[in-house]
């Protein structure tokens, strides 16, 4: 199977602004795909209206050659999505709410993988710690271990290295490159210098419109 | 047949064509309002039971059957823009709230002062006004929505499906007050829900329902004219009219 | 294709496969017991509405008057207009924790149909709010002085029209979740739509006292359940995803 997000002359108003106009891209297999550009330049939206969440947009999207509207279903099981907040429950331990995410993409899971996800992201020894006692950049690991648990092969990523120590991110960004090296494919936004890598791709949003 | 739609649906055009309608409608709506109020008041005959009070009636009916349609129109405006996306029907939409919201209270306020002369009292829980109070809710409830975001377009998203949720709710909410009414109250009389009416009475009241038909349709036309120009005031077809002082 | 994408898709695969037919089981269940799990550890949102549904029954009889006969007659009104308020409390948490903490917008990016995983929640909501008010009404009527014989009804009519005031709430409280204070607007929106389940709710509780036989009332009250379930998900499914984009 290839691996293909593509938009043509996308374009995005939001209440008599546009964000962004005439966008085309051509995201495959094997890429990390950056999204830079000033605050307010429509990075988050261009992300929301990628993984799907925002259908109030001008223009076309395909997921491998195929019309998005037509192929939503198949896209959600090739999506993971991480936004601005972690999506961690804060009365449910880090176990549980990695639970009900392998539950939400229809499997039980089992909690060895759950363990083993938890320890990649250097949470062992939290398993059982309700999340609320977890700092800010535990809690975005939290969110960070489901890369490990469900293997989709488009990431999202809106700002996945905020809160997280020198250390996590050289993990995280490691962990990028692997996925694009096998095949994945990252689409993500950060105010982090990304190394520079041959994998790595940039949009700029905001005035000149590159891709 | 696609582009058929969009384009009935551009603000644009839509401002051209309602240019031309639009003072159809307000000549209609003046004669027909104007005829139906002779009519009605000078020389339609005196309720027997009633006397000249029942003359209330040519506000009051009108009022209240442009309320619960408004809210329809509302209803469907907003499927239509959310499924099509077409801008105008939300710009109308947003534009009928407030007439169908002022409509409901001018049928309250009619059916509060005729109760003084029937009832004795201005407020009896009768079921058309119970009805007609709990629509004036929904109402407001929809206005409320709409303002209440920082986005216009998720707070006319969301007003749409609150208008369409309300029109699904209407009828089951005007059954059940309906039952409740008949529970509760012996079958007293009720204003509005006559048995016969001789034509000479129920004629200038079918020209004041259309009267005000066509004066909500002018009004909507004219309120969403205004609206596509305020929306769209950054697009250069508008910044052209005003250059050229139309 | 590199030789490890190929591994990545055969991984996927049989993860997609490893669960035949039984990932929208797995998905309902579990956000069915995470949400009964998450308020089962924040105890006080649960006992909340059970205790103001209890405040509100006791200033009643002070504000009004302790006369035992007098009390007797209100009681089911005043009884499911109290269990109505207190249900439409907890109302403004079903989505608010989820929209704030993000895992909103996960639910709304599963493979998964939206509208069901909906139910699942709106289900907990019933289940620890609706459901524990209608068997608290009981001994509430008992302060009230509630006719013997009506009990069992009121506890009935309750559970029933409870379910639906949690369906048809929740599509407000989707509506409502975007807003930072969303919580009157929240009311303004769910107490007309209330209307009918009071009728019939209040309504089965007065026949049971006048032994006019409830069943006519409970009926309908399944009916609009039924109804309520059929389409308020889908109401509820749209307005999240209008909420998500504030």
């Amino acid at each position: 199977m290839t691996l293909r997000l593509q938009a043509r002359g996308l374009a995005c108003e939001r209440d008599d602004r546009w964000l962004f106009e005439d966008l085309d891209l051509d995201i495959r297999a094997g890429e990390i795909v950056r999204v830079e550009g000033p605050n307010g330049s429509g990075k988050t939206t261009l992300l929301k209206i990628l993984s799907g969440q925002l259908a109030d947009y001008q223009g076309e999207l395909f997921w491998n050659d195929r019309p998005m509207r037509r192929v939503r279903q198949a896209f959600l099981e090739s999506l993971l999505y991480l936004g601005h907040a972690p999506g961690v429950k804060a009365a449910l331990t880090p176990l549980e709410n990695l639970a009900w995410y392998q539950a939400l993409a229809g499997r039980r899971g089992s909690e060895d993988a759950r363990l083993a996800a938890l320890e990649a992201v250097g949470l062992a020894g939290f398993e059982d710690v309700p999340a609320a006692q977890l700092s800010a950049g535990q809690q975005r690991r939290v969110a960070l271990a489901r890369l490990e648990l469900t293997p989709r092969p488009l990431w999202v990523l809106d700002e996945p290295f905020t809160a997280i120590d020198r250390d996590g991110v050289a993990a995280l960004e490691a962990r990028l490159v692997a996925h694009a090296r096998a095949g994945g494919c990252v689409l993500v936004t950060t105010h982090h210098e990304l190394g520079a890598s041959t994998l790595l791709r940039r949009i700029r949003l905001g005035g000149r419109h590159a891709a | 047949m696609w582009s058929f739609i969009h384009k009935l649906g551009s603000p644009r055009w839509f401002y051209a064509i309602s240019a031309r309608l639009m003072p159809w409608f307000w000549v209609a709506a003046a004669l027909l309002i104007a005829v139906g109020s002779v009519w009605g008041l000078a020389f339609a005959p005196a309720d027997y039971q009633q006397g000249n009070s029942f003359r209330i009636i040519y506000v009051h009916v009108p009022a209240a059957f442009l309320a619960q349609s408004v809210f329809v129109g509302m209803a469907v405006a907003g499927l239509v823009f959310m499924v099509w996306k077409i801008k105008v029907a939300d710009m109308a939409a947003a534009m009928m709230a407030p007439l169908g919201a002022a409509m409901t209270f001018i049928a309250l306020f009619s059916g509060a002062v005729w109760g003084v002369p029937t009832w004795g009292t201005w407020w009896m829980w009768d079921a058309r006004l119970t009805s007609m109070l709990i629509l004036l809710f929904l109402y407001l409830g929809v206005i409320a929505l709409r303002g209440a975001f920082a986005s216009r377009d998720s707070g006319s998203r969301a007003a749409s499906v609150l208008a369409m949720v309300g029109v699904i709710n209407i009828p089951i909410i005007k059954y059940s007050v309906d039952w409740w009414y008949t529970l509760h109250q012996p079958a007293s009389f009720s204003v509005t829900s006559r048995p016969t009416m001789p034509l000479e009475m129920w004629a200038p009241l079918l020209i004041m329902v259309l009267g005000f038909y066509c004066f909500f349709i002018a009004v909507t036309l004219m309120r969403t004219r205004s609206e596509i120009l305020r929306r769209e005031s950054n697009k250069r077809w508008v910044r052209d009219l005003a250059v050229e002082g139309r | 294709m590199p030789h490890e994408a190929r591994g990545l898709q055969a991984r996927q695969d049989a993860s997609r496969t490893g669960e035949p037919g039984g990932g929208l089981a797995v998905a309902f269940w579990a956000t069915l017991k995470r949400d009964l799990v998450l308020l089962l550890r924040r105890r006080s949102e649960v006992l909340n509405p059970l205790v103001f549904f209890a405040l509100v029954i006791t200033l009643f009889p002070i504000g009004i008057s302790p006369d035992p006969e007098l009390l007797a007659t209100i009681a089911p009104g005043l009884l499911w207009v109290a269990a109505l308020l207190a249900a439409l409390l907890s109302l403004d948490s079903l989505f608010r924790g989820d929209y704030d903490d993000g895992s909103l917008e996960q639910l709304l990016l599963t493979p998964q149909p939206l509208p069901l995983l909906v139910l699942a929640k709106v289900a907990v909501h019933w289940l620890l709010t609706g459901l524990p008010l209608a068997l608290m009404a009981p001994v509430l009527g008992i302060l009230l002085s509630l006719p013997v014989g009506s009990y069992g009804v009121l506890a009935l009519s309750l559970a029933l029209g409870s379910a639906s005031l949690s369906l048809v709430g929740a599509i407000g409280a989707a509506l409502t979740v975007g807003l930072s204070r969303g919580g009157v607007l929240l009311s303004l929106l769910v107490l007309p739509l209330y209307i009918p389940v009071l009728i019939f709710g209040a309504g089965a509780v007065q026949a049971a006292i006048l032994g006019d036989g409830a069943s006519a009332h409970l009926a309908i009250l399944g009916a609009l359940l039924a109804l309520a379930l059929m389409l308020a998900p889908w109401a509820i499914a749209a307005a999240l995803r209008i909420s998500i984009n504030g």
